[in-house]
């Protein structure tokens, strides 16, 4: 098993057999997380604190379970988000925590970059729970094993991601991971939507909807945020859903057997049919979250296990 | 007082010459150059062979006099400048208060005279409070020695109020320097628009809005007839419209700033903020075409662009951080890059940091020729170093360069005949 990343800030640091590694061990905490008894004591005696500067529910509560399950000392942080863009609380709460002595650290901020300046300033082992449109990579890791789950394997499939690129930490992670594990990665959306430069970087750009879905292995749809609906960035929510949004229709140009993935919280009839979400043969969003449990536990055992072997090193004062 | 320099490489923008020779400083002007045999009662210094240029005269110098002398004061900087071979600083008017008034003008021209060892001038802004909403003074700013006006990386939305302005200061032939951007296409940008800033997750600006704020500029200076000067021109699309506009005989000239002559968007890194400049930082292509066209004089200027700033301003996520590098002191070092990758000859840098600058502002400076002000560097473009930024006189220590190898470095620096740094001392 190989993992020797000190924190976990982005797919882009980690090595095709280190993301092999996270999707391991997460398969037998998902053995672990169907029996009565989910316990392990991988983390016991450590102090996993959970700061998230941006609104949450799902991801806040799945590194909570994590951390639960895995026997750590869990603590969740809130933080009003009128201070976020003070740069003085980012890094005099960094020496808050450090006087805490947690040991995992895991951190939302709405600012792309502001994870990795946090991890400077600690001394824990960090997790980046998403910042900005920049990374999101435990989505990508369970978006991963929900896929190799599925299919059997990860790589030398085609995955079509849709929807709003442009802002989607999920879409950077998984167009990172994918292309890593040597997947063939298509971004479909409207042009408004498509970050700029996006083609130069080893996948495929597509604006018809359609075109880019045929014979697509992995339908990934992304969340529109309400507030990029109204004329900004796309005309209306319905003409959106007409030309983007996910229906039986489009669909069928995929692969027969496609799956269909969403990072959630949904928005039926926006970018997906309600229906078809719910479709067990094809819609596995509800694995996803299930996936997300397991490969968050993952991410902190290997994490702490590093911490722990780098302080057993400075305790009997070998260089690192 | 007559002082001779001998053994000298003497860097001559005007001819564009680099060949040994000594020079002859009297009375605070340069009275020779060439073979000069000593005169007697002379001070002779001898170079070593190194190069001896005029003082650099940059254009766009943020001082934090009045409002932010905690991030640099005239003394800190002129004691950087001195150090990095700046003989002239032109200094920018966003301050706070801005200088838009001849009460403020006067401020600082009194101050900056007191504590700097060089010469510094002082622009005004082109509105008030650099709001693009009222013009200036612009005539009593002028009495009160205003050299240009500008409302420094504000672009004015109101191109009435902008029109009004510059048609004004076209009557009193006073010189407009202007910031060439899209100011809605710029809006929350962070970096330049393409494969590194998607890959970052930064907001990112079209290289195009340059273009378009030149474009629109370019046609009210064609409306005006102002004389006018684009602050920074760091892309390869505002280059053929610049070319065309002076060769059409229209009265403008460009600048561009030195760091991106030197540094491209990729060396931002994992979010280093002291990377993050006003504009972002642009591709390779663009930084290269930027370089060509200085060589070919289609950008006349090139300025360091000093802009002081704490810690506690670029200790930010880098959406959140403030814009601006300090530059006075690695200046030159960072010049003799362009040199040593044999992009620009000495003569040709010396033309785009000392001459040109002094020519656009009808100043004496930037010529190494008898009758010029013996403003002048002494420098060794070889000596290599590694710059440790906590080392830099600006009270500010926000350089792009920290750590990096450097080549080239001041060695002495004279103003107006006077001996203002010797890197011996």
């Amino acid at each position: 098993m190989t993992f020797r990343a000190r924190h976990l800030l982005g797919i882009e640091h980690l090595a095709p057999e280190e993301i092999r590694s996270v999707l391991d061990l997460a398969e037998t905490y998902v053995d672990l997380n169907r029996r009565t008894v989910k316990h392990s004591d991988a983390l016991a005696g450590m102090t996993q604190i959970n700061m998230f500067f941006e609104a949450s529910t799902r991801t806040q509560a799945s590194f909570e379970l994590a951390g639960k399950r895995l026997g750590a000392d869990v603590m969740n942080m809130s933080v009003a988000h009128s201070s976020v863009k003070k740069g003085e609380t980012l890094i005099d709460t960094a020496l808050t925590l450090n006087a805490m002595h947690p040991d995992l650290l895991v951190v939302r901020h709405p600012a792309s970059g502001a994870v990795d300046l946090l991890a400077q300033k600690v001394k824990c082992a960090v997790l980046n729970a998403g910042d900005g449109r920049h990374e999101h990579p435990t989505q990508a890791l369970l978006d991963a094993l929900t896929i190799r789950r599925a299919k059997g394997r990860i790589q030398r499939l085609t995955v079509a991601i849709c929807g709003d690129i442009a802002h989607s930490r999920v879409a950077r992670s998984n167009l990172i991971l994918l292309g890593k594990m040597e997947n063939r990665v298509r971004l479909i959306g409207p042009p408004t939507l498509m970050p700029s430069g996006v083609g130069e970087l080893g996948c495929e750009v597509y604006e018809d909807m359609r075109e880019g879905l045929k014979d697509a292995d992995v339908v990934m749809m992304l969340r529109l945020q309400k507030e990029r609906m109204d004329g900004g960035f796309i005309p209306s929510e319905r003409e959106y859903y007409h030309r983007y949004g996910l229906d039986a229709e489009k669909l069928a140009h995929a692969k027969e057997d496609a799956i269909v993935m969403h990072p959630g919280p949904m928005n039926r009839g926006v970018e997906i049919d309600g229906e078809l979400a719910d479709d067990i043969n094809r819609s596995v969003i509800q694995d996803q979250v299930e996936m997300g449990v397991a490969v968050r536990m993952a991410c902190m055992d290997l994490l702490a296990r590093n911490l722990r072997a780098e302080r057993g090193r400075q305790a009997v004062g070998v260089m690192v | 007082m007559t002082t001779l320099l001998t053994n000298a490489r003497l860097i001559d923008p005007e001819a564009l010459t680099d060949t040994p020779g000594s020079l002859l400083i009297e009375n605070g002007r340069i009275v020779a150059t060439g073979d000069v045999a000593t005169p007697e009662g002379a001070a002779v210094v001898d170079c070593g062979g190194r190069c001896l240029a005029p003082g650099i005269v940059d254009l766009g110098v943020k001082i934090g006099e009045p409002g932010e002398r905690h991030k640099e004061s005239f003394r800190s900087a002129g004691l950087a400048a001195a150090a990095g071979g700046v003989t002239t600083i032109i200094a920018r008017p966003d301050t706070h208060p801005t200088i838009d008034t001849p009460e403020t003008l006067e401020f600082v021209t009194r101050r900056a005279a007191e504590a700097s060892p060089v010469r510094i001038r002082h622009m005004a802004a082109l509105t008030k409070g650099r709001e693009g909403r009222e013009m200036t003074e612009i005539g009593f700013l002028l009495d009160a020695g205003a050299i240009a006006f500008t409302d420094c990386d504000h672009v004015a939305t109101d191109t009435k109020v902008l029109s009004r302005a510059l048609t004004y200061a076209r009557s009193l032939g006073a010189l407009v320097m202007g910031h060439p951007q899209e100011p809605g296409l710029s809006k929350g940008a962070a970096t330049t628009s393409g494969k590194f800033a998607s890959l970052r997750g930064l907001p990112g600006v079209s290289p195009m809005a340059e273009r378009i704020g030149f474009d629109r500029d370019m046609g009210l200076v064609e409306m005006t007839g102002v004389k006018y000067h684009f602050d920074q021109i760091t892309t390869a699309r505002a280059l053929p419209p610049l070319e065309r506009a002076k060769r059409n005989g229209f009265d403008v000239t460009a600048g561009t700033s030195i760091h991106h002559l030197t540094l491209n968007e990729f060396d931002v890194g994992d979010y280093r903020t002291f990377f993050k400049v006003k504009p972002p930082l642009r591709s390779e292509d663009d930084r290269l075409a930027t370089v060509e066209a200085v060589a070919a004089g289609v950008i006349d200027i090139i300025s360091s662009m000093h802009t002081p700033q704490d810690e506690e301003s670029k200790r930010l996520p880098y959406e959140d951080a403030a814009a601006g590098a300090v530059a006075l002191e690695t200046f030159l070092p960072a010049a003799m890059r362009l040199y040593h990758a044999g992009q620009l000859s000495l003569p040709q840098l010396f033309r785009a940091m000392a001459l040109n600058p002094a020519r656009r502002l009808g100043l004496p400076q930037g010529l190494l020729a008898a009758g010029a002000p013996a403003d002048l560097v002494l420098f060794d473009p070889d000596t290599p170093f590694v710059l440790d930024r906590f080392k830099l006189r600006s009270k500010s220590k926000n350089t792009p360069f920290d750590g990096q190898r450097m080549e080239g470095r001041v060695l002495a620096t004279w103003v107006a005949g006077k001996q203002v740094y010797n890197a011996e001392a």
